[in-house]
């Protein structure tokens, strides 16, 4: 029992580790370097793949709408924090006039606080989950999976529709709505969410998700209510999805709907699947490496002359996606397979490969 | 909104490129009961394969080349990426086809640099023809004709060879067809090769009338025609060809309402959802009891 004390004393202290090295990358690293920028696309990649995760992991749910879900956040996020003064620039093309006939821009004319605006664009997004959820959710395995991605590319298309212009700017962008600065608030903000949904995984409910991905009918024979937690399963990863979305909007400083395709989808699922399906630290790590290298480390296979007539610009992602391929196909467990990260484990397995050493050495 | 006779024949040709991909989606999905996410991606090398080869061949040339790429394409797919998995959960299979359809466009995004090719001009197929006073090309009018006809052959091919009958068996139950001795993985191929035959044939005539190829030109036309499987029921090829040819003219007649062409895409997905809440079993399709 203490040992066990101990080992969860050491994970807190890896994750306080972690913080402060995010928090002096912040002091050294200034804002346009590529490595500031991995950590923060990471964090909000993070967050979107361990929703995803909870959705088609731990519920096996195989539902492909993540993109929307981001997609309504981000707007959300957008439409209620562009400064009143500066809708008019925005919103060009989709000016209303007032009572006392000065132009405005847009529908919405007042701004939320920051941290209002991302939870309501997270309950936007489980809003729509919701109404979604209901028709949807009754579907089963790629039916649901088809059925969700049809409705973000319904999503998408609804946002660039000119009859909803002066809520979303058609298909032009939104921009000019207030940004973190640095890479600790991502990360913050990414790490309550995740902790929430680890703890929504830990709880009863997370039991009955549990339940339902491995069999539909025991666990409706053990009395659990399938409509109601797919239902909650959906909704709450539709929530973190839309919080996510609104993070990668300020990441990207402008959002436009075109984008959020269903491309976008099956790259966080790759995230997911390289962690680990039913891994949420599984899904973090990948994520940071998926961006890391499609970012960062893999960028000189798009240069020139690297490797002569080889490299050159798209080489990057062909080199990516073979790589991805074979994690599928050899390597299904991905990098956590369906195990959490944790101190304890690692001890564990340390002692079990030095008793083999010490019985092969016999 | 004025729907012309010029909607109504680019609704039809446009229904007959989807009912080819459709009938790969469909046989594909009786047999394996798999969403081959990456046959539209397959549709687009088609497309891709006849640029290059244009540029350097004749066309009596090229054609079979490009009916010839697409099928080895699509068996290798098959060899490569579904066959390992055959006895993992399904949820793995799909998601080795979403790896490989991102690999088939990052692959063409290279090779073609990111520019749309433009597609070369089949003569003959490619020529304007006047009809009922609208002007439009000869290939608007060849693809019904020509789709049906396929379909046809198909039909009877699947019902009087022995061939076909193992793919009705297999789809009927694939353990019980494997004991009774039928080759299963030759079965798939086979599916795989007549999938990836009319994918080629439809993406000969979809991009005659389109003129370009992008790497993503074949997602959209991809799910469009997998809606329309399901629309008519998947597993049912007539099924498939009335599906697609009812969103085809269903999504022209909205293209041509300015107001409301940006929901083009969209309607397809509506009516997908709309027919899975409705009759999941599409049009003509049948009804499976689900064992515990």
């Amino acid at each position: 029992m203490k040992n066990k004390r101990k080992y969860t004393w050491l994970d807190i202290g890896i994750i306080v580790l972690l913080f402060v090295l995010v928090f002096a990358a912040d002091r050294f690293l200034p804002s346009y370097d590529i490595k500031a920028k991995v950590l923060q696309k990471g964090a909000v990649f993070a967050l979107i793949a361990v929703s995803m995760n909870l959705l088609n992991g731990f519920t096996g749910l195989f539902s492909l709408g993540q993109a929307g879900f981001m997609l309504l956040g981000a707007y959300t996020y957008a439409i209620f924090t562009i400064p009143v003064a500066d809708r008019v620039s925005v919103y060009k093309y989709y000016t209303t006039t007032a009572a006392d006939g000065t132009t405005l821009g847009g529908l919405v004319q007042f701004t939320l606080p920051v941290f209002v605006a991302i939870l309501l664009a997270g309950a936007v997004a489980a809003l729509f989950a919701f109404l979604i959820g209901l028709p949807v959710l009754r579907l089963k395995s790629d039916y649901l999976a088809i059925a969700t991605l049809g409705f973000a590319e319904i999503l998408r298309a609804l946002c660039q529709w000119k009859g909803l212009g002066v809520l979303t700017n058609g298909s032009n962008q939104l921009r000019m709505y207030p940004t973190f600065k640095g890479i600790m608030p991502y990360f913050l903000v990414s790490a309550v969410c995740i902790a929430i949904i680890a703890l929504l995984i830990h709880s009863t409910y997370g039991r009955a998700f549990k339940a339902i991905r491995d069999d539909e009918v025991a666990a409706e024979a053990m009395g659990i209510n399938l409509t109601k937690h797919k239902m909650i399963s959906f909704v709450t990863s539709s929530f973190f999805a839309g919080i996510g979305g609104a993070l990668f909007a300020m990441y990207q400083n402008t959002i436009q709907a075109k984008p959020f395709t269903t491309t976008l989808t099956y790259e966080i699922l790759l995230i997911v699947v390289i962690g680990g399906i039913g891994s949420l630290s599984g899904s973090v790590i990948a994520s940071f490496l998926y961006i890391a290298c499609s970012e960062w480390w893999m960028r000189f296979l798009d240069t020139d002359g690297v490797i002569p007539g080889v490299t050159r610009n798209g080489f990057r992602l062909v080199v990516f996606s073979a790589v991805i391929m074979v994690i599928v196909l050899f390597f299904r467990r991905g990098i956590m397979g369906d195990k959490e990260f944790s101190t304890a484990r690692i001890a564990r397995f340390a002692a079990s490969h030095k008793k083999n050493k010490k019985e092969a050495a016999k | 909104m004025n729907i012309t006779i010029d909607h109504i024949l680019a609704g039809i040709s446009a229904g007959g490129q989807y009912a080819l991909i459709a009938i790969g989606y469909t046989m594909v999905y009786g047999i394996l009961r798999l969403i081959n996410f990456a046959h539209g991606d397959v549709f687009m090398v088609a497309g891709l394969i006849m640029v290059y080869a244009s540029a350097s061949m004749p066309l009596y040339f090229s054609i079979p080349l490009v009916l010839l790429g697409t099928v080895l394409l699509g068996v290798l797919i098959e060899r490569a990426a579904y066959r390992p998995l055959r006895s993992a959960p399904r949820m793995s299979v799909m998601i080795s086809a979403i790896g490989v359809s991102y690999l088939l466009q990052n692959l063409a995004l290279y090779i073609t640099g990111g520019l749309p090719q433009v597609y070369p001009a089949i003569p003959w197929i490619s020529d304007s023809v006047t009809i009922l006073g609208a002007t439009t090309k000869r290939v608007t009018l060849i693809t019904p004709v020509l789709t049906i006809l396929l379909v046809v052959v198909l039909v009877l091919l699947i019902r009087y060879t022995k061939i076909g009958m193992a793919m009705r068996a297999v789809s009927k139950d694939f353990e019980t067809s494997q004991l009774m001795g039928i080759k299963i993985n030759s079965v798939i191929s086979t599916t795989f090769v007549i999938g990836s035959f009319l994918a080629a044939v439809g993406s000969l005539l979809y991009f005659s009338s389109y003129t370009s190829v992008v790497p993503t030109s074949g997602a959209m036309p991809g799910l469009k025609a997998f809606v329309a499987a399901v629309f008519g029921g998947i597993g049912s090829i007539p099924g498939a060809v009335v599906g697609a040819f009812i969103i085809g003219i269903c999504e022209n007649i909205i293209k041509a309402n300015t107001e409301l062409s940006i929901f083009s895409d969209a309607f397809t997905f509506a009516l997908l959802i709309l027919i899975l809440c409705v009759k999941p079993t599409g049009l003509f399709g049948e009804k499976a009891t689900d064992k515990v």
